[in-house]
């Protein structure tokens, strides 16, 4: 895990440092187990193709979840997460699986962030969030709120 | 293309509530989880080093509970009540709202209030739509409200 | 069609033994395992029931352990070492055999010792076929042994 970072050493239009992810059929096969979300939607084809999406889709909250990663690892072991909310405006396709462990080529997901506004009275960090895939599209975007450490304590 | 017109048997459940579900939160769970989502923390994954944690335990990532339907809530049969009162038969996740009001970890144990919070009619590119808020409040085993989530769901 | 001949590196590895796992059995994991497998025994469900019962807690259908991968053993990390070491690709489950010894319930710990107890080279209608056959032996907190399983793992 990176270093503790302090509320002091953002300003507004700080970068949260970007995570790179890669969706799977088998990623989306496991966090449907983890999850207990079995919807269709996610393996099956003619599901998938009938509800018009063309092909089974990430889950939305499987994306949501990286944007919660993204921020629990910016603000490291002091920070808290007070809040998070995300928006799905867009499908994301997994990629299959070559092998047990490795996908075939294709997107890459970055989950980035933004300081959008600091708070000096609770050095609350108001961030804006999204998951951007290779070809630049911001299919889920949101905002989360963290706390962060302050040096002057 | 026009806005989805919300009747009236569908009106009538706005403020509903759902049952009460009880959810344990264990361990395994939260791993499972964690390595689902592909957080490498060990805070939510490492038994020993969570327990050395300021926390003493393993905890839940932020988002591990609030889908209604991990905490055992059968979602699908809302779905369900939804079209019966109208409700079309198309269904997409719209996305969701976190407040974050207390750490959970292993161990805990939350009761979950599940409430139809708003229905509209709307135009989407979908065409008509209904959008659904289901605003989900949990509370720890210390009366502590630690979550608060705003679901939202699009019928087209 | 020939048998399959094994490698030097392949017979090395027979009678070898994986790293010890530890396994928590969890309520919420024979609760979800049962869902998964339609088994509605109240005593894989139900808490209070099975709070009621001779056994006193939830029992975990047989079956719910003894599948390598659900203990937290990396299968798939296995299966790419045989294939390492000269074990055709194309991979088929090829059947188990368990013995169940005494019953596992949510809150047992187990310890499970993992062996590759053979490895043999055999023609089928797959074509040129490995055989694998990995002995697992879970041993339970109060040392009893609680299951042993064997796996047999067919590569062509």
């Amino acid at each position: 895990m990176a270093k503790q970072i302090f509320y002091e050493d953002v300003q507004v239009g700080s970068e949260v440092t970007t995570l790179e992810k890669i969706a799977t059929t088998r990623m989306l096969v496991q966090y449907a187990g983890a999850s207990g979300d079995f919807n269709p939607l996610h393996y099956e084809e003619d599901f998938a193709k009938n509800l018009g999406v063309g092909r089974p889709i990430v889950h939305g909250l499987l994306k949501r979840a990286w944007l919660v990663n993204l921020m629990t690892d910016w603000m490291g072991q002091e920070g808290t997460l007070k809040r998070l909310s995300c928006r799905y405006r867009g499908m994301d396709y997994p990629r299959k699986m070559k092998s047990f462990e490795d996908p075939v080529d294709g997107d890459t997901w970055y989950c980035k962030g933004k300081v959008t506004k600091k708070n000096d009275a609770d050095h609350t960090v108001e961030c804006e969030i999204w998951v951007e895939n290779s070809k630049g599209e911001k299919n889920t975007t949101g905002a989360a709120t963290v706390m962060l450490p302050s040096k002057a304590k | 293309m026009a806005v989805f017109t919300v009747t009236d048997s569908l009106k009538q459940l706005i403020g509903q509530k759902e049952p009460p579900v009880v959810f344990k939160v264990e361990e395994g769970a939260i791993q499972r989880y964690a390595q689902a989502v592909g957080d490498k923390n060990p805070q939510h994954s490492d038994v020993e080093w969570a327990a050395n944690s300021k926390w003493g335990r393993v905890m839940a990532p932020p988002g591990f509970m609030g889908w209604p339907i991990s905490t055992g809530f059968n979602l699908f049969k809302l779905f369900e009540k939804l079209m019966k009162a109208g409700a079309p038969m198309g269904l997409l996740d719209g996305g969701v709202e976190y407040d974050f009001l207390a750490p959970i970890g292993a161990g805990d144990i939350l009761v979950g209030e599940i409430m139809v919070a708003s229905i509209e009619g709307r135009e989407t590119k979908m065409g008509p739509t209904m959008v659904t808020t289901l605003q989900s409040t949990y509370t720890n085993q210390r009366g502590a409200v630690v979550l608060v989530v705003r679901n939202t769901f699009l019928n087209f | 069609m020939a048998e399959f001949v094994l490698t030097e590196a392949l017979k090395k590895m027979i009678g070898k033994e994986e790293p010890l796992l530890i396994y928590k059995v969890e309520e919420g994991a024979i609760q979800r395992y049962a869902q998964a497998v339609g088994d509605s025994n109240p005593m894989h469900s139900d808490v209070e029931y099975a709070a009621q019962s001779p056994f006193g807690r939830l029992k975990s259908p047989p079956g719910f352990v003894g599948w390598p991968v659900t203990s937290g053993f990396d299968m798939f990390q296995f299966v790419e070492k045989l294939i390492a070491a000269g074990a055709p690709r194309g991979n088929l489950d090829g059947g188990m055999e368990y013995e169940f010894l005494s019953p596992i319930g949510a809150g047992d710990i187990l310890a499970a010792r993992i062996r590759i107890a053979s490895i043999v080279g055999k023609e089928t209608k797959l074509g040129p076929t490995m055989s694998t056959t990995v002995e697992i032996t879970y041993t339970n907190q109060r040392g009893a042994v609680a299951l042993k399983a064997r796996h047999t793992f067919l590569s062509f």
